[in-house]
């Protein structure tokens, strides 16, 4: 039995009166990769966001290698930093240049020697095949590329665990595999423990040890990655996978 | 039209050329930093100060400054207070400027993405680092055209430091209109003196405004 | 002391005297933005147009008014109407023409800028339905622009109102130079009028302007949402 990273017991999340996630409950362990699927609308991404404390919750409780979370925003901001996420919006900052969004956060918040921070940066740019871009500006970079960036700069922090949510849903069709080509390589030479929001099913396929099937906020299914492709328990589930049409 | 007046009038012109340029400098300087400070207390919310300086801002923009001015100046002697009208003048325009320059910033400070937020929060930056890193560095930049905008009409507004006397551009061509009665030549040459101040403020601001939005915004 | 001096309001007829000059700078301020608002439109419908000479002029006309201060278009007006082309119209109504000359103005830039930011798939679905470019402008531009210009135009309002204060420099008894006379009047009976009445006009302005730019601010709000 590998290490329990991260359990969800009994969450519960209100939007006003609406409640938008209900009693989730799940275990990942090291090196494991979960993928969320479910229609738009069915809960996904807030649940990834409620896991490093962009959203609040009303009830249930997070725990990160058994440690339970308090949820105040002085401890979520700790623990983000061993907490890596990476957004479908493919935001770098602006105002800065490649190299620097890389090193703002490990420099900055974690207090880790510039140059070392440096050297694990080109390292990690000349991974994803975009080290010629290290003084670059944002604006100059397809999308394609400032999301391989965005990873990078998430990995730069030495996270415990990735947060993907929906990275290639804005994409061009072309970008979308040499980033989901970098996540897949993490999983596999790097035994990553990672969450992953995506519509890409084939990658889901090939990528997920379990998955989450999610409807109307509440899990329908959580079931082994291959069993979910092959026999999904629920006729939702099913319904899903003939819709998706992969 | 006569030119002579024109050319007679030039060195009086010019010495309040040079008070209006010296007032407006001060004003929006003063303006900028009060702005600024007023901008971080609203966006850190700080307990008491963020209701006293909501409530500074609002009074300040929805009354004229012809008012304040008159207050400073005519108002405040009765219970003790007496300054010059150079004081009071700046002191006017600087409580203007001041909540102008802040609902500037403060806007500029709300405008920035809230998808950056939680890409700078995902990074584990607490508070102070995201508003250092990544708000206002962002909402600097997104206030430009707010700022640009106020500084022109701070420059303007110095117009009406004429009603207290002031002998910047305005009251000085107020003065010798009463004195001389030749409205049209010294008009002339009072709209000539704004024009030569604010076209190269104006094309400057504008040039910095492209730079800034090119510098950090190109997608 | 202070009790006494709040009796300077109700002294005489003080109170009705600064009620009619509130009475004239709104009306004034009303006047300029109505005339205002209707050349400002006409003005930026112009702006969209392709005729190059027309742009170039309006906008030469925009950009006067955007670098002369009012108080200073006041004076213009008042002394070189008369003066040099013998107009010989009440000040009231020149501070009328004079700020609704500034209205167009400004409006008319809010308005072109109105104009060119309806989608154009909106226009192409206009012309596609057979529409002349009259009727387009009039269901379908018109009618979106003064949606999106509404914030602007309500600020527009309030710096209008801010400005009638100015009104008293051309002699005109608006409410601060009625104001100005009642003090003076009871200086030596009331040495604290001077706070009391210019604390009433700088509540007065307020009271009008506040509600205003805080519906401006709201309608911007939503609009961003």
């Amino acid at each position: 039995m590998t290490k329990e990273v991260l359990r969800v017991e009994h969450l519960n999340k209100f939007y006003g009166d609406w409640q938008a996630l209900h009693d989730i409950s799940f275990t990942l362990h090291q090196g494991e990769v979960l993928t969320l699927l479910g229609p738009s609308g069915s809960g996904k991404s807030t649940l990834i966001r409620c896991l490093n404390g962009l959203e609040d919750f009303k009830s249930g409780a997070i725990y990160f290698k058994g440690q339970k979370v308090e949820t105040n925003s002085k401890n979520w901001q700790e623990l983000r930093q061993k907490i890596g996420m990476v957004f479908q919006s493919y935001d770098l900052f602006p105002n800065f240049t490649v190299l620097e969004n890389i090193l703002l956060a490990p420099v900055k918040v974690q207090k880790r020697p510039e140059e070392e921070v440096k050297t694990e940066a080109l390292r990690l740019l000349k991974r994803v095949g975009l080290e010629k871009y290290v003084n670059s500006y944002p604006r100059e970079l397809s999308g394609g590329q400032k999301q391989r960036i965005a990873i990078v700069r998430a990995l730069a922090m030495h996270p415990e665990i990735m947060l993907f949510d929906e990275v290639t849903a804005s994409l061009d069709p072309e970008m979308v595999r040499g980033v989901l080509q970098i996540v897949t390589d993490l999983s596999q030479v790097d035994h990553m423990t990672m969450i992953i929001v995506t519509h890409e099913m084939n990658f889901a396929r090939q990528i997920a040890d379990q998955v989450l099937f999610l409807e109307n906020g509440k899990i329908l299914e959580n079931t082994p990655g291959e069993e979910f492709f092959k026999h999904p328990k629920t006729n939702r589930a099913r319904g899903f996978l003939t819709s998706m049409d992969f | 039209m006569s030119w002579q007046i024109i050319t007679q009038s030039l060195p009086i012109f010019l010495k309040a050329f040079e008070l209006t340029l010296w007032l407006s400098a001060v004003g929006i300087i003063c303006s900028i930093i009060v702005g600024i400070l007023c901008s971080l207390v609203q966006y850190f919310k700080v307990p008491v100060l963020h209701q006293i300086i909501t409530a500074y801002v609002e009074l300040a923009r929805n009354t004229p400054l012809l008012i304040q001015l008159f207050f400073l100046y005519y108002a405040f002697p009765v219970i003790g207070l007496k300054m010059s009208a150079q004081v009071c003048g700046i002191i006017g325009l600087v409580f203007l400027g001041g909540a102008y320059m802040a609902e500037g910033f403060t806007g500029g400070f709300a405008g920035v993405n809230s998808s950056q937020i939680d890409d700078g929060k995902a990074l584990g930056m607490n508070n102070l680092q995201l508003a250092r890193y990544v708000v206002f560095p962002q909402g600097f930049a997104l206030s430009m055209p707010a700022l640009t905008a106020n500084v022109i009409f701070l420059i303007k507004e110095t117009s009406i430091f004429s009603v207290i006397a002031i002998p910047e551009l305005t009251n000085t061509a107020l003065d010798l209109i009463g004195m001389y009665y030749r409205s049209n030549e010294y008009l002339l040459v009072l709209v000539i003196a704004y024009a030569i101040i604010l076209i190269p403020v104006i094309l400057l601001l504008n040039y910095l405004e492209r730079k800034v939005r090119y510098g950090t915004f190109g997608d | 002391m202070a009790h006494s001096a709040i009796n300077v309001f109700f002294a005489g007829n003080n109170f009705s005297r600064i009620l009619q000059g509130l009475w004239t700078s709104v009306w004034i301020a009303g006047a300029s933005l109505i005339i205002g608002l209707i050349l400002g439109t006409l003005l930026g419908i112009l702006r969209t147009l392709p005729n190059k000479i027309i742009r170039f002029i309006l906008r030469l006309y925009l950009e006067f008014f955007r670098i002369v201060p009012t108080i200073v278009l006041l004076f213009l007006f008042y002394y070189i109407l008369p003066r040099t082309f013998h107009i010989n119209w009440p000040a009231s109504w020149m501070a009328v023409l004079a700020f609704s000359l500034w209205v167009a103005a400004e409006f008319g830039d809010i308005v072109r800028g109105a104009l060119e930011s309806v989608p154009l798939v909106q226009k192409e679905s206009g012309l596609a339905l057979g529409l002349s470019r009259v009727q387009l402008l009039r269901y379908v531009l018109l009618p979106q622009a003064v949606q999106l210009e509404l914030p602007a135009t309500i600020n527009l309002a309030t710096r209008v109102i801010k400005t009638t204060s100015l009104l008293m420099m051309i002699s005109i008894m608006d409410v601060v130079a009625i104001g100005q006379q009642i003090i003076e009047a009871n200086n030596q009976k009331y040495p604290t009028a001077v706070f009391w009445i210019y604390g009433l006009i700088f509540f007065l302005y307020f009271i009008i302007d506040y509600p205003l730019s805080k519906w401006s601010k709201q309608l911007a709000a939503k609009q961003n949402r």
